[in-house]
């Protein structure tokens, strides 16, 4: 027969910690996390700060910028992406749209 | 005599107004160092940072374009004010940001809330 857990106590510590939508946010800090930017930029880096605007400071920050080029006689489109990298990275926070913690980054 | 409930309430409005300013105090730290100011237009704007207010304004001092054959009429200013709601990126000097004492504040920060 299975016992039960009194209802409170054996709750699974990912539930504890995590209360609203920012907390998972906050386990990620001093993690490597990737943030989708508005027009077409990524970003991959170390989390170091962010507060409630999502404003973040990133190390060894990976900033990748998606263009779309269409060829003049075929029309054809062309994903372009050019990469840089720069060691510690302020974002403001109104460019943000998403972020995903460390677990789900390539 | 101020009542304990009172100090309470006094306590958390003085912590949660200095909670909201992790950022405005990081940049004040770094007041006197070399940045570079990218703007959502893509200007990328090096300078002194001079100051700094909480809206994160930024005062910059010794300023040059990256950009300057783009963007002429940049040329002549040396000094410039940018508002904090068009900053994109800033690049920081890493051996100026203490990530550890970043990170501590960040995690306090948002569990005070």
């Amino acid at each position: 027969m299975v016992t039960k857990m009194p209802e409170g106590e054996a709750e699974p510590v990912s539930l504890v910690t995590i209360k609203e939508p920012v907390d998972l946010i906050r386990l990620s800090v001093d993690e490597r996390i990737y943030v989708k930017m508005r027009h077409d930029r990524e970003l991959r880096g170390r989390l170091h700060a962010f507060d409630q605007h999502l404003n973040m400071v990133l190390g060894e920050a990976e900033e990748t910028i998606t263009t779309i080029e269409v060829d003049e006689e075929t029309f054809e489109e062309v994903y372009k992406t050019t990469k840089r990298t720069i060691p510690m990275l302020f974002v403001r926070g109104d460019g943000v749209i998403l972020v995903s913690p460390p677990s789900t980054t390539s | 005599m101020v009542p304990t409930y009172c100090k309470f309430v006094i306590f958390n409005k003085i912590v949660r107004l200095t909670s909201k300013m992790l950022f405005y105090s990081f940049f004040k730290t770094l007041v006197g160092h070399e940045i570079i100011v990218e703007l959502k237009n893509d200007i990328c704007v090096t300078g002194r940072l001079h100051s700094v207010d909480q809206f994160l304004n930024i005062k910059l001092i010794e300023v040059c374009v990256s950009d300057p054959e783009k963007y002429p009429y940049m040329n002549y200013i040396s000094e410039s004010f940018i508002r904090g709601s068009v900053v994109r990126y800033v690049q920081l000097p890493v051996n100026s940001v203490d990530s550890q004492l970043l990170q501590d504040a960040a995690r306090k920060e948002i569990t005070i809330r």
